[in-house]
């Protein structure tokens, strides 16, 4: 490896699958609900996370001997609060349709635990370039999910991937709509994904044993 | 490390520079930010505006499609003839009515001694001269705004419905094509008195074929979002209605 040790690429990929935020840790399942409706504003949401996390973690890991720890969550807050405004207003300049779409939920971003989670327990102890590996792994292992949702809900609750409709017209019949396909309403609603989160997990966990629980 | 990052002394002080390189990292980012935003809040109106008079990109028959932003400021001009502003009996041109502010607008008007400001935009479309007001009221979760195109005798040929967070599948579906294209061709008037439109449950006309009942089918599952949309058209297009009445 040439860029990243073994370690460090370790920091990137087990986020993505075998310690993913949200199937293995059932973090930041709110918004991964709200907005997966359509791909587009779940992909505007995962690239707004790795931001959000991947810098906020090198800021927090920069300043991890200086920071009070009587007030180190304010500070963390203070930090995500900071970049997530930043977020919200470079959006509001420059992709106005999507900000009004993604709403309240990129304000919301404040909240997601995993932002915080990585903060608390990854930055404050270690490196800046380790923690900002960490933070783009974590927060793309989010966004890998809110991708693959946002995917299955938008092709099978609209019929359409990024607005294009792909199975055809729904209204004019035509395409797979023409031999009797209907799309499924269902899938447009916030419990749907809920469920398909559900199916990834299950997909995940009988592909690897390991990852099941023992309670 | 030398410092003792226990110290209250320390404490207020990491804090306080903390909120000064904040604070100033974000005014740097509003303002530099700011026109950019302001004008796409233009563009937004503008677009809206636009959409209620029947001009649109829409392609096929459940498209909400603006205008698109680099084109919209001259597709604005070209049919938006007239912008006044009314104010209690006195009428003024005014070229930026469309960027007052209805919320700050109804605030103000809360103080007796206030004369509300009302925007309308006249357009010439196909040879017809129309009137767009813009209304906004109350859904169930939060606010609901919209404009309405309109003839001189006060029979809508179009509306534009927007909203802040309705129910998405219920409530939120007034900003749906059609919702919206049932509020075509019904007037705000009956006879000469003015009567409103109302969003009716059960009025057994879902395609709005009788556009003489002053009534829209309703959403299902949508009651209260509804009124307020009865509501918002009923109080808002009334305070236009003198206007109307001196066109004739």
């Amino acid at each position: 490896m040439g860029l990243l040790s073994k370690k460090e690429s370790k920091l990137i990929l087990d986020p993505l699958a075998d310690n993913n935020p949200i199937t293995i840790q059932v973090l930041g399942i709110c918004s991964a609900l709200a907005i997966t409706a359509q791909l587009k504003p779940s992909i505007v949401m995962a690239i707004s996370v790795v931001f959000v996390l991947g810098v906020g973690n090198v800021v927090i890991s920069l300043m991890r001997n200086v920071i009070p720890s009587k007030i180190r969550i304010i500070v963390q807050l203070i930090v995500v609060a900071t970049l997530v405004i930043i977020v919200d207003q470079v959006l509001k300049a420059f992709a106005y349709e999507l900000s009004k779409e993604l709403s309240v939920f990129i304000g919301l971003i404040i909240t997601n635990c995993i932002i915080m989670g990585r903060f608390e327990a990854f930055a404050l102890g270690n490196g800046p370039w380790r923690s900002f590996l960490d933070g783009i792994g974590n927060a793309a292992g989010y966004g890998v999910i809110l991708i693959i949702v946002g995917f299955f809900r938008e092709l099978l609750g609209s019929g359409t991937l990024f607005g294009f409709k792909v199975l055809g017209d729904s209204v004019e019949k035509t395409g797979l709509y023409a031999i009797g396909y209907e799309n499924n309403g269902f899938m447009v609603l916030p419990p749907m994904a809920l469920i398909v989160v559900g199916i990834i997990i299950w997909v995940q966990r009988s592909k690897n044993r390991e990852l099941i629980e023992e309670h | 490390m030398a410092i003792n990052t226990e110290k209250n002394s320390y404490t207020i002080l990491f804090s306080v520079i903390m909120v000064v390189v904040v604070g100033s990292i974000l005014a740097g980012f509003a303002n530099g930010l700011k026109p950019k935003i302001k004008a796409n809040e233009r563009f937004e109106k503008q677009q809206n505006i636009l959409y209620a008079l029947g001009v649109n990109e829409n392609e096929g028959p459940n498209d909400v499609a603006f205008v698109p932003t680099d084109r919209v400021e001259q597709e604005f001009e070209k049919y938006i003839t007239a912008q006044y502003v009314i104010q209690g009996d006195e009428i003024t041109e005014n070229d930026e009515a469309y960027l007052i502010d209805i919320k700050k607008e109804e605030n103000k008007a809360k103080d007796p001694d206030y004369t509300r400001r009302l925007p309308i935009f006249v357009a010439e479309k196909d040879g017809k001269t129309l009137y767009v007001v813009p209304v906004r009221g109350k859904g169930l979760w939060d606010a609901i705004w919209g404009f309405v195109a309109m003839d001189a005798s006060m029979t809508i040929t179009g509306v534009y419905f927007d909203h802040k967070g309705e129910t998405p599948g219920l409530g939120a579906e007034i900003k749906q094509r059609y919702f919206m294209d049932d509020f075509t061709g019904e007037s705000f008037l009956t006879g000469e008195a003015f009567e409103g439109i109302v969003v009716a449950k059960g009025n057994n006309d879902p395609k709005n074929q009788d556009t003489t009942d002053n009534e829209v089918d309703a959403l299902a599952g949508a009651t209260i979002t509804g009124d307020g949309v009865t509501a918002m058209l009923k109080k808002d297009v009334r305070m236009y209605v003198p206007y109307f009445k001196s066109l004739k």
